[in-house]
């Protein structure tokens, strides 16, 4: 039996008063993927539309790559999800019977709208030309592959890439919205958990939004330094400069607007600040250390510093793949904070307790590793099946 | 219209149907009959089978029982609470034998060392000192423990 022996170990866990069922955290580590993962998409496309959209040139080595990340991502997006349900085999059934006051049922929508009209749809007309002329090149199987996936629009003519490209342009002026859309979506679903201080804010979709951005630039630039290097090509630096400088300013708005919302919690002192200023002391690790210090504070003092002064070359590449780790991994532990946070004080406001992500099973901590690696495995066919360097240039004039 | 077009549109057609018949076959049959919910729900839950009776059939047969009890301490407490759903035993007591849980570590559900409880409601043993070469029955009578 040992019932009592599981309370007494229960019990250890707790610091002050809390009610019974907030002992152990209804969402773990999984759901702390879900909005990291979502918002990888959301920066990465967003970066890929400021290139098409305002025509930044020195963005263009990495369109194709940010784009191909942003759909390989957003294939696992909903899988730390569907695995945190208790009956995952029936995650289907809110699409199939959606309530409009299910905040998750919209989800599925604005996430199906989101793949099928605007990122498939992208992806389809940049890469249209070249399933013709691969269909052409290859043979067996992925002769029929590439066939099927032209829809037998086979023109190959530079009207016809206009088309595409004209086409193309406004699928992505419909995305940055929809872009904005998706992501602001999860901030919402956070922000409006209004029995819950440190989640219940309208400033929640507008820091997700950012903060998005800057994981997603921050793993554009982590993927296109890594697939160079293993394709053993040279680095486009300016292309690297100008990532970097995105990133320098989407990351002082991120972190202006997230402490806007501290500074306001903080001057607002309502019934809830004495039991969010203790959380705070209790989060030193990944909030203080993770979050502020090693995503934010020294990311830009680095960006900043380059901003002003350019040292070696070698330097910089070497900083800028430091920084998007070091941005990828603080934005991780910001989402953490959110959603691990969020539930580590008692509604009674007077007490704490604590969460030990298990290694096993299914919310554990291989589980979300897997969930990581997954949409890595899917750029890497992604990138063998539609390679980015092998796309014809058709002239279009 | 560019060829492109008119190919996308029949693509999204295509699917916009596909998602249409998949859902007219996985949309639960009573869904939206009364509600936003699929009707048999009730039903369902209606034929559930009963598990619990009403305490005072107890008394009826274990008279003995019930009147040591109601002097007790414990007499507040369901007798279905220590021996579990007590429906079927009630129709047929020969067949469908109730459990007698003895373990130490049951009464320790209620009685031990628990500092999120207030020691003055439940009394509060510390089960790995107290008499810990017997069990809890031996010296107290679960239908009146008083010692
Ligand atoms: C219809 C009369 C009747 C009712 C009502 C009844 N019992 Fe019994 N109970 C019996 C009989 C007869 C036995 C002895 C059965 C046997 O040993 O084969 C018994 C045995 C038991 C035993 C002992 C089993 C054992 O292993 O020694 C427990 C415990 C028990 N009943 C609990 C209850 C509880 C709790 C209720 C109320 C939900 C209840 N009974 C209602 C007739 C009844
Ligand atoms: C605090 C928990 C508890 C409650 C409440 C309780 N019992 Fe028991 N009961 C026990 C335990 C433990 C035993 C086993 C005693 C033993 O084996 O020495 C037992 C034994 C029995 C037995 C077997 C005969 C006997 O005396 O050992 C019957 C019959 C019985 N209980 C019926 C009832 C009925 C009827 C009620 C409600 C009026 C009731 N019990 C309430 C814990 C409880
Ligand atoms: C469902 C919870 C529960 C279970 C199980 C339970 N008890 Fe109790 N017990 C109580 C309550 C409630 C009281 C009455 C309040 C009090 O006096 O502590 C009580 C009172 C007592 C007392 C009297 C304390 C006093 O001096 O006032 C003793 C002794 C006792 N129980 C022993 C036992 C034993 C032995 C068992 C295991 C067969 C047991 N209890 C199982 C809830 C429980
Ligand atoms: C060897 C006999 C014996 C055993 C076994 C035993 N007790 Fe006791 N228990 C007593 C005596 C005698 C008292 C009264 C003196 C005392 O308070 O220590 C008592 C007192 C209690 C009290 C009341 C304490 C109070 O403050 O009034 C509770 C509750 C209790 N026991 C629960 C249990 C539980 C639960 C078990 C099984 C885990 C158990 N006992 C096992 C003999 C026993």
């Amino acid at each position: 039996m040992g019932n009592f022996d599981q309370l007494y170990q229960a019990l250890t866990k707790v610091d002050g008063f809390i009610y019974p069922n907030e002992l152990e955290l209804r969402w773990s580590v999984l759901i702390t993927l879900y909005p990291y993962i979502t918002g990888l998409v959301a920066g990465a496309f967003i970066l890929a539309s400021l290139n098409r959209v305002f025509n930044v040139k020195a963005l263009k080595p990495t369109y194709e790559i940010s784009l191909l990340a942003a759909f390989a991502f957003l294939c696992v997006a909903t899988m730390p999800l569907i695995s945190h349900l208790g009956q995952p085999q029936r995650f289907y059934e809110i699409m199939m019977t959606p309530h409009l006051t299910s905040a998750m049922a919209i989800f599925g929508f604005v996430y199906l709208w989101y793949l099928m009209a605007v990122l498939l749809l992208e992806i389809w007309f940049d890469y249209r030309v070249d399933f013709v002329i691969w269909s052409r090149e290859k043979k067996g199987l992925l002769k029929l592959v590439y066939k099927i996936l032209t829809l037998g629009v086979m023109d190959t003519s530079p009207k016809s890439v206009r088309t595409d490209n004209k086409l193309g342009y406004i699928i992505t002026v419909i995305g940055i919205p929809s872009a904005f859309l998706l992501h602001g979506y999860v901030g919402f679903i956070f922000g409006s958990v209004k029995a819950n201080p440190w989640w219940s804010s309208v400033l929640m979709p507008i820091i997700f939004l950012f903060s998005a951005m800057v994981s997603g630039i921050a793993l554009v630039l982590f993927l296109y330094m890594i697939i160079t290097y293993i394709r053993k090509q040279k680095l486009d630096m300016l292309c690297l400069d100008t990532i970097g400088k995105l990133l320098f300013y989407i990351l002082i708005l991120d972190f202006t607007l997230e402490s806007l919302d501290q500074i306001h919690r903080i001057y607002e002192a309502g019934e809830s600040f004495d039991i969010i200023s203790l959380l705070m002391s209790k989060l030193f690790f990944s909030l203080t250390i993770m979050q502020v210090l090693m995503g934010t504070f020294i990311p830009l003092a680095i960006l900043g510093f380059f901003q002003f002064h350019k040292p070696k070359e070698k330097i910089r590449k070497a900083a800028y793949f430091i920084i998007s780790i070091l941005v990828l991994v603080g934005i991780f532990f910001m989402r953490w904070n959110v959603v691990i946070g969020g539930q580590l004080f008692s509604k009674s406001f007077l007490g704490f307790t604590t969460y030990k992500i298990g290694l096993i099973g299914r919310e554990g901590l291989i589980m979300s590793i897997v969930w990581i690696i997954v949409p890595f495995i899917i750029l890497t066919f992604l990138l063998w099946f539609l390679p980015p360097w092998k796309k014809a240039h058709i002239e279009d004039k | 219209m560019p060829k492109q077009l008119t190919r996308l549109i029949i693509v999204f057609l295509i699917f916009i149907s596909l998602f249409l018949v998949v859902r007219h076959f996985l949309v639960p049959e009573s869904f939206y009959k009364f509600g936003h919910y699929r009707a048999d729900a009730l039903k369902d839950n209606e034929d559930h089978q009963v598990k619990y009776i009403d305490a005072a059939m107890c008394s009826a047969c274990h008279t003995d029982i019930d009147s040591l009890k109601v002097s007790g301490p414990h007499k507040n407490i369901n007798c279905q609470t220590c021996h579990g759903p007590g429906y079927l035993h009630v129709e047929d007591p020969s067949k469908n034998v109730l459990i007698k849980p003895t373990e130490r570590a049951f009464c320790g559900k209620c009685h031990s060392l628990n500092a999120a409880r207030a020691c003055n409601i439940i009394k509060q043993q510390d089960i790995a000192q107290h008499n810990i070469d017997n069990k809890c029955v031996e010296c107290h009578n679960p239908h009146q423990p008083q010692p």
